[in-house]
């Protein structure tokens, strides 16, 4: 693989990262409202999915959506100015942190709706299928969402279709606070995939080399016609479900019921049992984003002036993107009125 | 008598009820183990076991069916829908199953089911996730709807919808959670469909309902300061409506005005007008007046939102141009 992949990867990699720090930041001091669900953990199943992308490809994904607009190359400050709902924001501050679109780059949306995302992605593919161009719809969720009756209804479809999608589940193992064992009779999410034969695989979603291999791999047969394609990655979220989770809840009950059932417990179910920290993580060198820097500069990739350089490169454009989103103008009233009825600005209505 | 928050009205309610019935079960996501993502539910778990509070998977109309089944068999059914933005994808149960299937057997099956959705436009949450869906429910012949706007409605409400034999759902506010107020639980509770005259007054009816109903009655407040007595109303339930207090009131005063969080156009409040327009024809000395959200999705931006949807002052912007009579100007 050469190195200018690698750099990317972890270019985008810190950048979501830092980034995602940074909002954290600026929804405790009142810049950022609503709900907001941070992505720190899961970056490498965004960053080597999307880098296996093409342009021409579309995008579906969840509330858990700004990396995914970053690494798809929606521009920094439009992403912070969406999340201070100005209207040079990626929706024009309507949407807001759950709603982030952006049509020139086949963005299709984050959806706050869990579930939503099948029916989307397999009518984008559609409209594929009926272009026959070698173009692919990606469509991101959680391992919570596979419980939604659409997630049945729509890999039907795609399969009867050979709709080009590539279904990626972000396993991070929680629903909210509700742990995979305790909602999902299967727990191996890409095992369900076989019952509407959409070959699937399971993959380590800590390993940005590893996602975006098995990526390209999918996404070629996706453009190739040979059906939709799934990957399960398992991936872990660091933080709580959302600002207002702290993540401090310890399901006691749950981990003496796990722990008397399976004294041998394997050193990452007992992981995703506890609850661990971002420290305890990285010493189990899951913390893909920092230990990465050390690998590359291992494989002489890069040096540490150089890992220096583009940790400060990140920061000026955090900055630069924090200034763009406080100096944008709020939207209007007419904006508002645009936004709903984009197609009838030109006409009137009776 | 104690001061309880809204939440914690609820969680007394469904506490008191499951410790009297064993058939009565909670059932939605988080409601377990997590204790409910609006801390309804909390301690629950802990009392009353995995049996009688089960986290549920997030499959909205599936859960919710499996409650119809429930209900139609002896249990009594508790489901909390996280929010109401999600009932949408259990409209299918709730429409076609709870509220036909008694109906369509001859009235051989009962619908002990209480639904609970907590909705509203809170703080910036985007289009999705600040919806109403009164009007949608009201629709539907089957169902009950009530609304609590305090924490003594929310527990007596609760209650009295899990002991009714229909489907009731209950109207939470996310905004009203963490509101406090007395709650009585020894005291005998009104009739959940009755509405209650939270301010007497002379010169116009004012109703509302949920969180609005105690924007309004903030209204009435500045208004009386300059001299305007209005009745406010707070309904309780949209379904029955009940028209005796309301039109009653408005006999009275001769002025109708609504306030609604939600959307003008096709609102519980077209309802509440023309209902009371025509039992009240003769004493209305105004056409009545609504105050509404604009017809706009919830947008994300904080000022846009508070523009969309009604403050007091645009309760008594309304209050004025009503009993000066040049209402129509405003609805223009
Ligand atoms: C239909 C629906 N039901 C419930 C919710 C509330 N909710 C938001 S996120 C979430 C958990 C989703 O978990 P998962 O799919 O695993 O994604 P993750 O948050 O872990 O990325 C729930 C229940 C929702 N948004 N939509």
């Amino acid at each position: 693989m050469d190195r200018e992949l690698h750099i990317r990867f972890l270019r985008d990699m810190l950048r979501a990262r830092r980034m995602e720090e940074r909002i954290a930041q600026e929804y405790t001091r009142g810049n950022i409202g609503g709900f907001l669900h941070l992505y720190p953990g899961e970056e490498a199943v965004a960053v080597g999915v999307l880098a296996a992308a093409e342009p021409g490809d579309y995008v579906v994904t969840t509330y858990r959506d700004h990396v995914h607009a970053l690494v798809r190359g929606i521009p920094m400050r439009n992403i912070l100015a969406e999340l201070f709902g100005k209207r040079d924001g990626c929706s024009h501050g309507m949407g807001g942190s759950m709603h982030m679109f952006d049509a020139e780059r086949r963005f299709l949306g984050g959806y706050a709706i869990v579930g939503e995302i099948y029916p989307i992605a397999i009518g984008a593919a559609y409209t594929v299928l009926m272009r026959g161009l070698p173009e692919a719809v990606i469509c991101f969720f959680g391992d919570g969402a596979v419980n939604q009756g659409t997630f049945h209804e729509s890999l039907n479809m795609a399969a009867l279709w050979k709709l080009p999608v590539l279904f990626v589940c972000e396993n991070n193992h929680y629903q909210i606070g509700t742990e995979i064992h305790r909602h999902s009779a299967v727990t191996e999410v890409y095992k369900r995939a076989a019952a509407y034969n959409i070959p699937a695989t399971k993959i380590d979603g800590m390993d940005v080399e590893k996602v975006h291999a098995h990526s390209l791999e999918a996404l070629t047969r996706v453009r190739a016609g040979q059906g939709p394609q799934f990957l399960e990655f398992e991936t872990y979220r660091f933080r709580g479900h959302s600002m207002s989770d702290p993540g401090s809840y310890r399901p006691t009950v749950e981990v003496a019921a796990y722990e008397a059932q399976d004294p041998i417990a394997a050193e990452l179910r007992d992981l995703s049992m506890h609850y661990p920290d971002p420290d305890s993580l990285k010493s189990l060198g899951l913390d893909t984003s920092e230990s990465l820097g050390r690998r590359y500069i291992d494989k002489g990739h890069l040096d540490t002036a150089g890992l220096e350089a583009l940790e400060a490169e990140i920061r000026a454009e955090i900055d630069a993107a924090v200034a763009f989103a406080e100096a944008a103008p709020e939207p209007t009233l007419d904006d508002a009125r645009r936004a709903l009825r984009p197609g009838l600005i030109h006409e009137t209505l009776i | 008598m104690q001061t309880l928050s809204y939440w914690e009205a609820l969680n007394h309610a469904l506490d008191a009820e499951m410790a009297s019935d064993e058939a009565v079960i909670v059932l939605g996501e988080d409601v377990g183990l997590y204790g409910g993502t609006y801390r309804v539910t909390e301690g629950l778990y802990a009392k009353y076991g995995e049996r009688r509070v089960l986290d549920t998977p997030i499959s909205e109309g599936s859960f919710t069916g499996l409650a119809v089944g429930a209900a139609m068999t002896g249990l009594r059914p508790v489901v909390e829908i996280m929010t109401i933005n999600f009932a949408l994808l259990a409209l299918d149960a709730l429409i076609n199953m709870a509220a036909k299937i008694p109906f369509m057997s001859g009235g051989q099956f009962t619908m002990p089911l209480t639904v609970r959705m907590p909705g509203g436009v809170a703080h910036q949450l985007g289009a999705q996730h600040s919806q109403r869906l009164e009007h949608t429910l009201m629709n539907v012949a089957g169902l009950r709807i009530v609304v609590p706007a305090t924490p003594q409605d929310a527990y007596w409400q609760l209650r009295q919808a899990i002991r009714a034999d229909d489907c009731v759902i209950v109207l939470e506010h996310e905004v009203l959670n963490f509101d406090k107020g007395p709650v009585d639980e020894a005291a005998s509770a009104p009739p959940p469909h009755r509405a209650v005259v939270r301010r007497p007054g002379r010169d116009l009816t004012l109703i509302s309902y949920s969180r609005m109903a105690n924007q309004a009655l903030a209204a009435a407040g500045q208004l009386a300061a300059e001299g305007i007595e209005a009745e406010v109303i707070d309904l309780r339930s949209l379904s029955p409506i009940d028209w005796d207090t309301c039109a009653a009131s408005v006999r009275k005063t001769g002025h109708l005005l609504i306030a609604e969080e939600d959307s003008r156009f096709a609102g519980a409040g077209a309802e509440l007008a023309a209902g009371l327009t025509e039992r009240c024809f003769r004493s209305l000395r105004a056409a009545p007046l609504r105050v509404a959200a604009l017809d706009l999705p919830n947008a994300y931006n904080k000022r846009l939102e508070e523009h969309t949807i009604p403050q007091p002052a645009d309760i008594v912007a309304a209050a004025h141009a009503l009993v000066r009579d040049d209402a129509e100007e405003i609805v223009a």
